[in-house]
C-alpha cells in the first residue's frame, strides 16, 4: 500500500495470484513501479499483504512465530552485488545465514563447502569480497542463502548491475540450481533475454498481473507487449522480421539457439 | 590518488609461525598483560628484561626488524614531544647538567625521559607485534570470544564484533566510491591537491557529501539483506570458527607470565630509578 493512512493510499499490489512450483523457473517482468520488487519482498516476509496472503510451503508470511522459517524457505538475491556481503571472507560470509539459524559448527562448516563448490567458487573460499568481480560477489549472495537450505530462490534484478559475463554466470548458476536441485526460481528482471529462459513469464503492471504464460506466448503478443511499453527480446523480433519476409521459420522463437537451429536447415537448401 | 594500492589493512604480515599459529584470545591476553606490565616496571633492568623478550618474539613470529621500525614511526613526534617535556619542565631540584635562562636539564630529568620513551616504545611494540601477526578477522573473533563473559555487564560483544566485521568489509568498498566520486570531480574541474589548507578542506565538501548519503544507502540495503538472510541479533546465533586453545597458547601465556615476573624484579627492587 503507498501513501497508506492517506485518502490517495494505492494499494501497490491488487488481484495477483501467482503459484512457483518446485522447479520451476517464472520471470517477473514490468516497467519501474510496476510492483515487482513489492511482489518480491512479499515472498519473504520483508513486507506482509495488507490483504490477501502469500503462503511459503504452506506457511502464511503474516504468521510473526514463523517469519523466520519463510525467511530461511526464501532466499533473496539483491541488486547491488556490494550491499549485501557481510563478512569480510568470502567463507564467513556464506556462513552468515547458517549462523543466524543457529546450526552447530561442524553443520555450518559442511553446508558452506558444498554451497561453495555447488557455485564453484571453493578456489576463493579465503578471498575478501572486495576483490571479487560482480557476478563472483553475486555467486558468493547465491551460495550464502543456498546454505540455508532453501526451497525458493528470488533473484530481484541481481544481474542488472553486472557485466555480460557476470550476468552470464549468475543466470547459469541460479538455472542450473533450478533444474537440478529443484530449487524454486523467481526472476525479478528488465532484461527480456533472461526472461526469455523461464518457464513462465509474469508481466506486471500497475500492479496487477497483465499478461502470463509460457514466455513464447507473452512475447508472440506483440501489441499488449507495445502499450506497456515492452520490448520482446531482439531476436524474437529478428525471427518475426525475418518470418515476415517469408522466410519458413516456426513461431516463438527467443533465443539465439533456436534461431541457429531453425535457420540452419534452411542454409542448406539453394 | 591511489587511496587503495596505499591502504594496507592493519599491519597484518601474513606469513606462517608458531606465534601467527596462536589463538587470537593468546595474543589478545599476552599483548594486554604486557602493557600492563610494561607500566608497572619501575627499572631499566626490568624494560631490558621485556625488550629481549620482544626481541624472541619478533624472531618467532618472522616478523622482519624493518616492520616493527616503521611500525613506530606514527608514534615518533608524541614520543619526541613527551620526552622533550619530561627533560625541560620536569620537577625541580637534583644534579643540573645544563643551564639557560629558565630552562634547567637535570641528570634526574634525562635519566626519567629516557625510561618513559623506552617504555612507550615497548608499549607500541608489544601491540604492532599483536597486530602484525594476527590478521583483523581473527582479532575480532579473539575480542568477540573474550568479552562474551562480560555479556551480562551489559558489554555489547557480539554488536562489536559485527561492528568491526562489517567496517572490515566495507572500508574498501568506500575507498573505492571515495575515488571514483574524486575522479568524477576532478573531471569537472574539482581540485583537491593544491591551494590553501582553507582551499583544499573545502574541496573535501563536495566529495564528503556524496559519499556519506551513498555510505546511508548502503546501510540501508545491507540491513534488508541481513534481514533476508534472518539475522536477528547475537541470540541464538552460532559460529562456524571455533576458537582452540592449544598446549602451544597456555605455554605461551606461561612464558609471558614469567617474562613479566622476571621483569618486575623482587618487590624490593619497586622504585623509579
Amino acid at each position: 500500500m503507498y501513501r497508506a493512512g492517506t485518502p490517495d493510499a494505492v494499494p501497490a499490489l491488487r488481484g495477483v495470484d501467482l503459484d512457483v512450483s518446485p522447479g520451476e523457473c517464472v520471470a517477473l517482468i514490468g516497467g519501474n513501479g510496476s510492483g515487482k520488487s513489492t511482489l518480491a519482498k512479499h515472498l519473504n516476509a520483508l513486507l506482509t499483504p495488507t490483504s490477501g496472503a502469500v503462503r511459503v510451503d504452506g506457511i502464511d508470511t503474516r504468521d510473526a512465530d514463523r517469519v523466520w522459517d519463510v525467511r530461511q524457505r526464501v532466499g533473496m538475491i539483491f541488486e547491488n552485488p556490494d550491499d549485501q556481503l557481510v563478512a569480510a571472507i568470502v567463507e564467513e560470509d556464506v556462513a552468515f545465514g547458517c549462523e543466524n539459524l543457529g546450526l552447530p559448527p561442524a553443520e555450518i562448516r559442511a553446508r558452506v563447502d558444498a554451497a561453495l563448490r555447488l557455485v564453484g567458487l571453493e578456489h576463493l573460499r579465503r578471498r575478501p569480497p572486495h576483490l571479487l568481480s560482480g557476478g563472483q560477489k553475486q555467486r558468493v549472495a547465491i551460495a550464502g542463502v543456498l546454505a540455508m537450505r532453501p526451497r525458493c530462490l528470488v533473484l530481484d534484478e541481481a544481474t542488472a548491475m553486472l557485466d555480460p559475463r557476470g550476468q552470464a554466470e549468475v543466470m547459469e548458476t541460479a538455472l542450473r540450481l533450478c533444474r537440478h536441485e529443484g530449487l524454486a526460481l523467481v526472476l525479478i528482471t528488465h532484461a527480456m533475454e533472461e526472461a526469455a529462459l523461464a518457464d513462465r513469464v509474469v508481466v506486471l503492471a500497475d500492479g496487477r498481473v497483465a499478461l502470463a504464460g509460457p514466455p513464447a506466448e507473452v512475447f508472440s503478443r506483440a501489441e499488449p507487449l507495445a502499450r506497456l511499453r515492452i520490448e520482446p527480446p531482439p531476436i524474437a523480433r529478428l525471427a518475426r522480421l525475418l518470418a515476415a519476409s517469408g522466410l519458413p521459420l516456426p513461431p516463438g522463437i527467443l533465443t539465439v539457439e533456436q534461431l541457429v537451429e531453425a535457420l540452419s536447415p534452411l542454409g542448406a537448401a539453394p | 590518488m591511489e587511496l587503495l594500492r596505499s591502504f594496507a589493512f592493519g599491519q597484518y604480515v601474513p606469513v606462517e609461525s608458531p606465534v601467527h599459529r596462536l589463538d587470537p584470545r593468546t595474543k589478545i591476553l599476552a599483548a594486554l598483560a604486557l602493557v600492563a606490565g610494561t607500566f608497572a616496571i619501575g627499572t631499566f633492568a626490568g624494560l631490558a628484561v621485556l625488550t629481549v623478550f620482544l626481541a624472541a618474539a619478533i624472531a618467532a613470529g618472522r616478523i622482519a626488524p624493518g616492520y616493527v621500525v616503521r611500525g613506530l614511526r606514527p608514534v615518533f613526534w608524541l614520543l619526541a614531544i613527551a620526552v622533550a617535556l619530561q627533560v625541560l619542565f620536569g620537577e625541580g631540584g637534583g644534579h643540573p647538567v645544563f643551564r639557560r635562562g629558565p630552562l634547567v636539564v637535570t641528570r634526574e630529568n634525562l635519566l626519567l625521559g629516557a625510561f618513559y620513551g623506552y617504555r612507550v616504545v615497548l608499549l607500541v611494540v608489544a601491540t604492532t607485534l599483536m597486530m602484525f601477526t594476527t590478521s583483523p578477522v581473527e582479532l575480532t573473533d579473539g575480542m568477540e570470544r573474550l568479552l562474551r563473559p562480560f555479556r551480562r555487564a551489559g558489554v555489547p560483544a557480539h554488536e562489536l564484533a559485527l561492528m568491526m566485521t562489517i567496517a572490515l568489509r566495507f572500508i574498501p568498498t568506500l575507498l573505492e566510491e571515495t575515488e571514483k566520486i574524486m575522479k568524477a570531480q576532478m573531471a569537472r574541474g574539482a581540485e583537491f591537491s593544491q591551494g590553501s589548507l582553507v582551499r583544499r578542506a573545502r574541496a573535501l565538501v563536495p566529495l564528503l557529501v556524496p559519499l556519506f548519503v551513498g555510505a546511508f544507502r548502503r546501510a540501508d540495503a545491507l540491513a534488508l539483506a541481513m534481514e533476508a538472510r534472518c539475522y536477528r541479533g547475537g541470540e541464538h546465533r552460532t559460529r562456524m570458527r571455533q576458537l582452540e586453545m592449544r598446549r602451544a597458547d597456555y605455554v605461551a601465556l606461561a612464558v609471558v607470565a614469567v617474562a613479566i615476573a622476571v621483569a618486575l624484579g623482587p618487590p624490593a627492587a619497586w622504585h623509579a630509578p
